[in-house]
């Protein structure tokens, strides 16, 4: 039986309501007799979008400092108080995501489950699937309080899909007097240039790691990708080591992907990297050693140097 | 100016660990050391620190951490690389404690660290998730606690004793965000590179003070933590479906033909 009301937070993206939002309305469909979504930011205005994923209610919040975290949390506390709380709010993993669940956790005092793939309903109670050991064991977990359930849930976890409905009725959410945490403000946003597709909406993804051997060598992994109108990538160990930015980083602690192809050119498969591309359909994987996990994940797997290879298959593209 | 940077104590990333077949709970192996994400904090802490106090003694430093088994060894390297006192929190009762738990552990740690000789605490470091749990929600939920700002992802921090600025990392680039102290700032890899210590560093730090205190002298109750406090449980463990392995090709100078007709075959190019 499904529970009564889930409220989904959408964030803003490009102008509109984020993927990831639409993700997560959808995956609530099955869940509960009512979803309603609390947007901020450029979402506020994606009441036709959100309803057609199956939001009844859109709740707006005006950011004042443009920070999501603290007045977007309060807004929904005050509003669960006014309104009455839904059995759970879903959140999507990412920059804001976190720092929203992390506020309504402690003025809610309700635990979160983060890190969530899946969720499913079983006689009444919510269960998040979550993946661990690189995505080779699943952790069903549920809560047992009766307080508002809070779940981080991983962009990607479930498939967009529309026509379920008209457009939501806009309501606006005050927003309650946030005291010092709401006094932290944006001055400017700067926004770096990067040619191509979203890392995490391209259909092909080509990622460098360590076996590139040198930072300057990642200029081979952004020329293939280009090629191949697809985006770069790179394993955690080369952000950590300062040859890209974070934003580029796939893994658990970085973007999940689920492009049509993808290659790790010198990428080992760490447990940490494969959680975050596991889902694409198919994986080409070139490395050095044959004994690399993410050979036992392929399908075309190059025993070989990315070095020697990448050039060639570059010059091969080029060609043709 | 006093900075308080919180370092998790993590089994070795090399060694994963395993699921209790009866309770779904993580068995960690023994020995413990330093997340290597939290380098940069310590790192960082160690920096503004210094800088805020006009380049002169480098301000204090407390490096706050929540441990089972009362182990010392990953906020010792902290110690090593120049941050003046530890408090560890471990007890029996935090087995099982999730995120919000283990915050409320930590905001108990801070308020004991603002006791001791560093005073009140200006400013708190963390890294933005730990290599072995990546919840996440740890450092913000802290902050709720202590009723302070949190400026998360940062790539880059400048304070100046009453503010703290931050390049914050965003999906289209950064964001430049302002906060006044005292306030909590999550900072991802990279954004400073953390030094090795000298060996002389090394036995110093021995000398250092390292609090290993309980729950009890935090003022806090079993309830409220551990298990107790998580209040969820496991269901289910199960395999996860396995990928197929494929075919697999020695490169003999002519495997990149190879990928260029997967990739004809699948209409990428």
């Amino acid at each position: 039986m499904p529970v009564e009301r889930i409220w989904v937070v959408v964030e803003p993206a490009g102008g509109g309501a984020a993927t990831n939002g639409l993700e997560l309305l959808t995956g609530a469909r099955p869940l509960a007799v009512t979803i309603d979504a609390v947007t901020f930011g450029d979402a506020n205005g994606a009441a036709t979008v959100l309803g057609d994923h199956g939001a009844s209610t859109v709740f707006t919040v005006d950011t004042p400092n443009a920070m999501a975290g603290v007045p977007v949390a309060a807004a929904i506390v005050a509003a669960t108080r006014v309104k009455g709380a839904p059995t759970a709010i879903l959140l999507p993993q990412t920059y804001e995501g976190r720092d929203i669940a992390g506020r309504l956790s402690v003025a809610l005092d309700a635990p979160v489950l983060a890190n969530a793939v899946g969720l499913s309903e079983v006689d009444g109670r919510l269960v998040a699937e979550h993946a661990v050991f690189g995505g080779a064991t699943i952790v069903k977990a549920a809560f047992t309080t009766d307080r508002v359930q809070l779940f981080l849930v991983r962009p990607k976890s479930f498939a967009a899909e529309g026509g379920a409905g008209a457009a939501g009725t806009v309501e606006a959410l005050p927003i309650p007097d946030t005291g010092r945490p709401g006094a932290a403000r944006v001055l400017a946003r700067h926004a770096e240039d990067r040619l191509g597709p979203k890392l995490d909406e391209a259909p092909v993804v080509v990622s460098g790691g360590r076996g590139l051997g040198e930072k300057e060598r990642y200029a081979l992994v952004e020329e293939l990708a280009r090629l191949l109108k697809g985006a770069p990538g790179a394993s955690r160990a080369i952000v950590d080591a300062g040859w890209v930015p974070y934003s580029y980083q796939v893994g658990q602690t970085g973007k999940t992907v689920k492009p049509n192809v993808y290659i790790a050119a010198g990428i080992s498969g760490a447990t940490q990297h494969m959680v975050g591309m596991k889902g694409a359909k198919h994986i080409i994987a070139i490395n050095k050693d044959r004994e690399a996990p993410i050979f036992a994940i392929c399908d075309l797997g190059i025993v070989g140097d990315v070095n020697k290879i990448l050039p060639k298959l570059i010059d091969a593209l080029k060609s043709r | 100016m006093h900075v308080a940077v919180c370092v998790k104590q993590i089994p070795d990333p090399s060694s994963p660990g395993r699921l209790d077949a009866g309770t779904g709970r993580l068995v960690r192996d023994a020995k413990l050391v330093m997340d290597d994400s939290d380098s940069y904090g310590v790192e960082m802490a160690l920096q503004l620190a210094q800088a805020a106090d006009g380049g002169g003694s480098g301000g204090y430093v407390t490096v706050i951490s929540m441990a089972p088994g009362g182990a010392t060894k990953g906020v010792k390297d902290a110690l090593a690389m120049g941050a003046d006192a530890a408090i560890v929190v471990s007890d029996e009762a935090l087995a099982g404690s999730d995120a919000l738990s283990t915050a409320r552990v930590l905001a108990a740690a801070v308020r004991l660290a603002a006791a001791g000789e560093g005073g009140a605490v200006d400013l708190i470091l963390a890294a933005t998730e730990s290599t072995d749990g990546y919840t996440g929600t740890t450092p913000v939920q802290l902050a709720a606690l202590l009723d302070m700002p949190s400026v998360t992802f940062a790539k880059n921090v400048t304070c100046d004793g009453a503010r703290v600025t931050v390049q914050r990392q965003t999906d289209e680039g950064h964001d430049e965000v302002e906060a006044t102290l005292p306030a909590l700032v999550t900072v991802t890899a990279g954004v400073v590179e953390p030094r090795y210590p000298a060996f002389k560093a090394i036995m110093a730090a021995k000398n250092k003070p390292c609090r290993v205190v309980g729950i009890a002298e935090l003022g806090l109750d079993a309830g409220e933590v551990g298990s107790a406090g998580a209040r969820q449980e496991i269901i289910e463990v199960l395999a996860a479906e396995e990928r197929a392995t494929g075919e697999l090709v020695e490169d003999n100078g002519q495997a990149h033909l190879r990928i260029v007709s997967l990739l004809e075959s699948l209409k990428v190019i």
